[in-house]
């Protein structure tokens, strides 16, 4: 938690390998973040880390499905694997009567929910959820954080969770507050 | 990766007027380039295809065209004389010589007359010329003052047709017929008899002399035995260099234009195409950003967009070729330079002519459409991520 321009979503950043640190190491899923190069930190994201948007991010050209299945088109799974495990995902979520929608045709709360199948589809160890409630009417907010709270409890998923709301916050079993880019 | 195919194809539909717009300036560009070449095309196949590879043109030493060209009867007697040249069935030897004239003629919907080659010949020019072919009425009769008129004629000049009169020299002459010449220059042509022609006009020498050869290897011999003859002052060429010959300004000149503007344009579409793939790569910045944090390579961002470029080259294309499919229809008239007479052809396309143009409406949006794939490959990721809009 922080404020704006804390060094919230830096700290996501870091973790993802998206940024690189002026100082010290970062280790996040079994490797040493800041020391491997772009290709390899892209293959290691690309199976260990999945990302929560506070905007969702998805592709308005493609379905829910569509949008799920990009992470996989970076697997070695067929065509078939790569659509159970969609289905999976999307079932998970509550959206398996949604899988062929476009994102214009869900709301708010459905898309956040088509975002994190994206983001457990490939069965990453780590989420990053940045804001992810930031976005929704408190209804859809807290059934979001229901189905985070489940897929760590269910799936044991670790997730770094980036917010302001200090009800979200309530929800992680730890909490750090960043200020000016420190910890607090 | 059908899906970033799919992706990219549907960019492209949900940008559908600004994909309509670069396509439309890309097209546009292409069909120049695709008129251009069919104009070649077109004068190649009424010039060049004019000449039949077996048949050998004889004109006097030094002249370049038949109009400036001049063969005594006893010329031409003695050049019968040669053994080398074919005959017909009957034993008529396919040596042929003909007149050439200029004529001043009113042409339709024109205010200003145009030349229009008047051929005198004989009837077994038909069979040097297989192309030209009666499509109504009858050949001309030897002794008389009658004339075949080319297609084109008929519809530019003589609109009369089939009974009309037409003064020639000082003789008044009926239209008994109209061939047509599989869009050769012999469709802009008057035919009639040669002797009758050669009186009309007081003359006491032909234009030239055609023969055909039994195959294209005759060709030395008869060049030979003309070259060592010191009473015939002649070259010998083959009809299809001769045609070829006449061609070249014309075509050189029309190519040197074309192209000039097609490469003006080209820049043109090139930069339209540019700016509407930087458009597509600025409104999806966060979703570059997305699929690079989740591990998609800048190199297949790249592809992404490279494929969008292309998919607006290839339509384009496509629509370029569809519209020289109908410009086809189209029949053009130009001056002759080498006999100041009118040339009507047809644009014409081609396989190969098709080909280019596609592979000209790629490759000028596989260029417009590299700066902005770079960009997008290049894109940080986090201030992408960041980024407004979608």
């Amino acid at each position: 938690m922080g404020p704006s321009g804390s060094g919230k979503t830096t700290i996501l950043n870091l973790v993802a390998g998206l940024d690189r640190p002026t100082q010290g190491t970062i280790h996040a899923a079994g490797l040493t973040v800041s020391q491997q190069k772009e290709a390899d930190l892209a293959r290691w994201r690309a199976r260990y880390i999945g990302f929560v948007f506070q905007f969702y991010n998805l592709i308005p050209v493609l379905t829910a499905a569509e949008n799920v299945e990009l992470p996989l088109l970076l697997s070695k799974l067929t065509r078939r694997e790569r659509f159970t495990h969609v289905q999976a995902a999307l079932g998970l979520v509550g959206l398996s009567d949604r899988i062929h929608h476009y994102p214009r045709q869900l709301s708010g709360g459905q898309e956040q929910r088509v975002g994190i199948a994206r983001a457990i589809v490939s069965d990453p160890t780590i989420l990053l959820a940045d804001e992810p409630i930031g976005n929704l009417d408190r209804s859809a907010a807290q059934a979001i954080m229901a189905l985070l709270t489940r897929l760590h409890r269910e799936l044991n998923k670790t997730i770094l969770m980036v917010t302001h709301d200090p009800q979200a916050a309530g929800y992680a079993q730890e909490i750090l507050h960043f200020d000016k880019g420190k910890v607090d | 990766m059908k899906l970033l195919l799919v992706y990219s194809v549907r960019n492209v539909w949900a940008r559908s007027c600004t994909t309509a717009l670069s396509i439309g300036g890309l097209a546009l560009v292409s069909l120049i380039l695709l008129a251009v070449l069919m104009l070649g095309n077109g004068l190649n196949r009424a010039l060049i295809e004019s000449g039949s590879p077996d048949n050998v043109l004889l004109l006097r030493k030094g002249a370049t065209t038949e109009i400036a060209s001049g063969i005594y009867r006893d010329q031409a007697h003695v050049v019968r004389m040669l053994a080398g040249i074919a005959q017909t069935s009957g034993g008529e030897l396919l040596a042929i010589p003909e007149l050439v004239v200029l004529i001043s003629l009113a042409k339709s919907g024109a205010e200003t007359p145009a030349n229009v080659v008047v051929r005198g010949t004989q009837p077994e020019a038909f069979r040097l010329r297989p192309q030209v072919r009666l499509i109504a009425g009858r050949a001309w009769q030897q002794g008389t003052t009658e004339i075949v008129i080319g297609a084109q004629i008929a519809k530019r000049f003589l609109l009369g047709g089939i009974g009309s009169h037409l003064r020639v020299g000082k003789r008044e002459w009926l239209v008994v017929g109209i061939a047509e010449a599989q869009g050769t220059a012999f469709e802009s042509e008057i035919c009639g008899d040669v002797d009758q022609l050669m009186a009309a006009y007081g003359r006491d020498s032909y234009s030239s002399l055609t023969l055909r050869l039994p195959d294209p290897s005759a060709f030395q011999r008869i060049d030979d035995a003309i070259g060592s003859d010191t009473r015939l002052l002649l070259q010998v060429k083959r009809e299809r260099d001769y045609y070829r010959e006449k061609s070249v300004t014309m075509a050189t000149f029309i190519r040197l234009l074309g192209f000039t503007f097609t490469l003006i344009f080209a820049f043109g579409a090139i930069l339209g195409g540019t700016m509407t793939m930087y458009g597509a790569v600025a409104s999806r910045t966060r979703e570059i950003g997305m699929l690079r944090a989740l591990g998609f390579h800048p190199r297949q961002i790249l592809s992404v967009f490279l494929l969008e470029s292309l998919m607006l080259g290839a339509m384009a294309g496509l629509l370029a070729v569809g519209a020289g499919t109908a410009l086809q229809f189209v029949t053009l008239s130009t001056m002759n330079f080498s006999t100041f007479s009118e040339l009507a052809f047809r644009l014409t396309l081609t396989p190969a002519s098709a080909l280019i143009t596609m592979a000209f409406a790629l490759s000028i949006s596989m260029v417009g459409g590299i700066p902005p794939a770079i960009r997008a490959a290049r894109l940080p990721v986090t201030a992408a991520l960041h980024t407004p809009g979608r």
